[in-house]
């Protein structure tokens, strides 16, 4: 069985300088999952890119919540077509030099 | 090594202040940091310009040092002792460095001035994310192998599974920059271009090409042999066969990714070899064939 990693969120907020609220705000837009054992809030360490991301583009862009929930789903959006366009390139391939 | 004009890179004015700054530094970081240009070299270099200009700028010392001497930075020696100082010391960076994606190293004019980086802060951060590029022969890609790269002077033995596919990322974890602080290493992203095959396309799992047989056998039915990327195969033409037909050799294709033993398939489209310089025999006959039709 795989062995999960979790961080303490209270630890990650003051390694980070950010309000604990922040990181609730997050879970309730659904941007991250925040794991609860005996009543703590914990991260699994494969949300960490993803949160501190989130926490750069608060503190450093000055972005609020609704902002960051946008350019979440706007990247995710682009990463999506990114594929896609790889994908039908791939494909394009075919019928090149025919 | 040219001056570099910090204001005109934030687009304010000498006499900006340095709420001004902030306001100009964040405008642009909005446009082009590199969490929102994932992928783009450009923003990533033009963001490392701007993220310069507002490590010195939004800096009291440093930015009073760049007004008096900027122009004239071929002159360190004037500022050495400072500077030797300043190395020492920490600065409190009243800027929001940037911290993650793809950070780079400052210029050589900012490293004549200030010496190098000037990143103190207390925080820890991830470090940076390294991109690769990693080129393959489609008949690479055939079987499993390994390999060694080498990035930033480390080698790395990564193991590249039987069909991976032209543009498919593969992360190493932890095979980053070091973190910032004591923060963990980024990961490193290796994209593998597939270089086009002269005789086979490829699709997914499905391979494509083409074998050309003659009048004859298309007509009559017979035997060919083509090349597949695993050898050679015998193939039975049916009678009437027609230009542009095509054929499923099931499993010929090729390997399906992190599935071993699950093969895709081989479409194989038939050319027709026409006759040229016929005989006057050749001619007569056909002639005849075709007063039949």
């Amino acid at each position: 069985m795989p062995t999960t990693h979790l961080i303490a969120a209270n630890e990650f907020c003051i390694y980070h300088n950010i309000e604990p609220s922040f990181i609730y705000s997050l879970q309730q837009s659904g941007l991250i999952e925040i794991t609860v054992v005996e009543e703590k809030p914990f991260v699994d360490e494969s949300e960490l890119p993803q949160l501190e991301k989130l926490v750069r583009l608060y503190r450093e862009m000055d972005i609020n919540l609704e902002g960051i929930e946008t350019i979440s789903y706007l990247l995710q959006r682009m990463n999506e077509m990114q594929q896609q366009i790889v994908q039908l390139t791939n494909r394009l391939n075919i019928y090149e030099n025919e | 090594m040219e001056f570099v004009d910090y204001y005109k890179i934030l687009g304010v004015d000498k006499k900006a202040s340095e709420d001004d700054i902030k306001k100009a530094y964040r405008r642009l970081a909005r446009k082009l940091h590199p969490d929102l240009n994932p992928n783009d070299k450009d923003a990533h270099k033009k963001f490392q310009q701007v993220n310069e200009a507002n490590e010195v700028l939004s800096d009291a010392e440093k930015r009073k040092k760049y007004d008096q001497y900027g122009k004239d930075w071929q002159h360190a020696d004037q500022f050495e002792q400072q500077r030797q100082s300043q190395r020492q010391s920490q600065y409190s960076s009243g800027g929001q460095p940037f911290s993650g994606g793809d950070e780079g190293d400052f210029s050589s004019f900012f490293e004549s001035m200030f010496g190098g980086s000037s990143r103190s802060r207390q925080t820890k951060f991830r470090g940076q994310d390294y991109n690769a590029e990693l080129k393959l022969n489609l008949t690479d890609a055939l079987e499993t192998q390994q390999q060694t790269l080498t990035v930033n002077g480390k080698n790395i033995r990564i193991t590249i599974p039987a069909g991976i596919e032209n543009g498919q990322v593969i992360k190493l974890k932890g095979h980053g920059a070091p973190g910032v602080n004591g923060g963990p290493a980024g990961d490193l992203f290796i994209t593998f271009s597939i270089v086009n095959h002269p005789i086979f396309k490829r699709a997914g799992n499905d391979l494509y090409t083409h074998a050309s047989i003659d009048l004859y056998t298309a007509m009559l039915g017979g035997e060919t042999t083509i090349d597949t990327l695993k050898g050679k195969v015998k193939l039975k033409v049916n009678p009437e066969t027609q230009i542009g037909n095509k054929i499923r050799l099931k499993g010929k294709g090729f390997p399906v990714y992190k599935k071993e033993g699950e093969f895709g398939d081989l479409y194989v489209t038939y050319d027709i070899k026409l006759p040229t310089n016929l005989t006057e025999q050749q001619k007569a006959l056909f002639t005849e064939l075709s007063k039949l039709k």
